[in-house]
């Protein structure tokens, strides 16, 4: 809404990130140009993708912001598409699951966003967890191919959860009117971002600082506890000190922040442990040899909708 | 091909490309205009639009695909496309399987490689399914002898190996409408056949020339 380019908050809280990644951005050239033994060469190529990454993000928030609500629905509807697309090109399907897949892709997804921009808000909560929960094995079961039936629903389903489901509630956090906050959601959707990535950059900082106690070498070798517990306070610390772009206060910020970097370390865990199981690094890496959108989500996939879910609940109560 | 390319087709090939979002690697070659057969994995009714799309357009002006004609020629709307649009150079499949008798079959074979030596003629590049028939995407089939007796009568020809991957999740055969996975086009290394080589073990080198260039595991 056009609205976010009048919202003076906003855009000091978004001029400041946008300092943030150029300096960043200048580092990273700096790193790559000097060869500075010290740091290996994969690390700088992952800062600098990292960097890349939030630029992309950016570029995202600023277009959802200028869109306006429709607009902003469709730009969350195609990026959904996009990860839902590179979901199902790793996971293996069979023939029997052809047309369930094109009704999710062509009809349950649209449908998501659809029901989003009607503000339906009790048919976008269970649509695809009860409606499609029930739809995805009906027809994968007409189809008649029974091997791995469970397995193929489920792995439908799932994508459809966090392509769809996780990534609309997203964009359902610019549809909200929270009486006395009008006009200003973009900076909730901005908060959301803003701690749910520093969370996962601190606990990659403080892993590498003092961590020792590793929580799944298999699913991710990076991950320590000492790295969780160090991002999570921190970020939670960050996300407080924001609060007077939200309309929480400051402890209520606190119980948002805590509970968005939970719900990042879920959403990290989980999605690397369906990586670590296809036998791939990044999902975009197979055929496209970059990050895949599904890498920078995995930390807002869980996050967003119950983030949403909660602001509705304490701070719109029209239920 | 004095004519350039049909509209449609470029059309039909923008959106293969869209809806298929393919990749395209040249790992055993690079995009040249010198007389070529690309020969394929089949497992789609895309894969012949596909793969002619990933060429560059002043190679794909003179790349012709090879189709079955019972196929190709049972409808107008088919025959239209396999004709005008695409160019396709039509052969009747399993006709030697067919024929009566040996020497029936010798000759069969012999005019279908006839007219297929023909269609390369001095600058044209032809693109060819060996496989024959459209499979389901677990291993590349067996591969049919024209490739072979082609390579054969036109030394000077590369023979290039593709693998489309994924295709068949894609537009499976059987089905109308496709789900938009994303799709790899790889081009392998050119091969030739070697002095001296049994028909069986030039189809057997091909056919691993193209499963070999295969990414994504068995679904």
């Amino acid at each position: 809404m056009m609205t976010a380019i009048h919202d003076s908050i906003l855009m000091w809280l978004f001029g400041g990130v946008l300092c943030l990644l150029v300096i960043l951005t200048v580092v990273g050239r700096a790193l790559k140009r000097s060869h500075n033994s010290n740091i290996s060469r994969s690390t700088i190529d992952n800062f600098n993708a990292q960097i890349a990454a939030w630029w992309k993000m950016c570029v995202v928030l600023v277009l959802s912001m200028m869109l306006g609500r429709i607009g902003s629905l469709v730009l969350f509807g195609i990026l959904s598409f996009l990860a839902m697309r590179e979901y199902l090109t790793l996971v293996p399907t069979r023939r029997g699951d052809h047309r369930t897949l094109f009704w999710s892709f062509f009809v349950i997804m649209p449908l998501q966003y659809c029901v989003l921009g009607f503000h339906w808000y009790v048919l976008l909560a269970i649509m695809i967890p009860i409606l499609a929960c029930a739809f995805i094995p009906t027809s994968i079961a007409v189809a008649g191919d029974t091997a791995h039936f469970l397995e193929r629903a489920a792995k439908v389903q799932f994508g459809l959860m966090v392509c769809g489901y996780c990534l609309s509630h997203a964009a359902a956090l610019l549809q909200l009117k929270i009486p006395g906050f009008g006009g200003h959601d973009a900076r909730l959707l901005l908060y959301l971002g803003l701690v749910g990535q520093m969370n996962d950059l601190l606990q990659y900082v403080w892993g590498k600082l003092i961590g020792k106690h590793k929580i799944a070498w298999r699913v991710s070798p990076e991950k320590t506890w000492e790295g969780f517990l160090g991002g999570l306070v921190s970020a939670t610390a960050l996300g407080t000190l924001l609060w007077w772009a939200t309309p929480f206060t400051p402890l209520e910020s606190a119980g948002m922040s805590f509970t968005i970097c939970i719900l990042g370390f879920a959403g990290g865990m989980v999605m690397s442990a369906i990586k670590r199981d296809i036998g791939i690094k990044d999902f975009g890496a197979v055929i496209e040899r970059r990050e895949g959108i599904l890498d920078r989500i995995d930390s807002l996939c869980f996050a967003a909708p119950i983030f949403f879910h909660l602001v509705r609940y304490y701070f719109v109560r029209q239920l | 091909m004095s004519e350039g390319i049909h509209p449609i087709a470029s059309l039909l090939a923008a959106v293969a490309r869209g809806i298929t979002g393919v990749q395209v690697q040249w790992a055993g070659c690079e995009p040249d205009e010198r007389q070529r057969i690309y020969f394929a994995n089949h497992t789609s009714h895309l894969d012949f639009v596909v793969l002619w799309s990933a060429l560059p357009s002043e190679i794909r002006v003179h790349t012709r695909p090879i189709a079955a004609k019972d196929y190709w020629e049972e409808t107008s709307v088919r025959r239209y496309l396999a004709e005008n649009v695409f160019k396709a150079v039509l052969v009747e499949r399993g006709a030697m399987a067919r024929s009566k008798s040996h020497d029936e079959a010798k000759f069969v074979g012999r005019s279908m490689i006839e007219d297929l030596t023909a269609a390369l003629g001095e600058c044209n590049s032809l693109i060819l399914f060996p496989e024959g028939t459209r499979g389901n995407g677990e291993k590349v089939g067996e591969f049919r002898g024209g490739l072979y007796h082609l390579g054969l009568r036109r030394p000077d020809v590369e023979l290039v190996p593709a693998y489309l991957e994924n295709m068949n999740r894609i537009l499976p055969k059987g089905e109308y409408l496709p789900v938009p996975m994303l799709s790899l086009l790889t081009f392998g290394k050119p091969i030739q056949v070697e002095p001296h080589e049994n028909k069986d073990g030039f189809l057997e080198r091909a056919r691993e020339a193209v499963s070999s260039l295969r990414r994504i595991g068995p679904a």
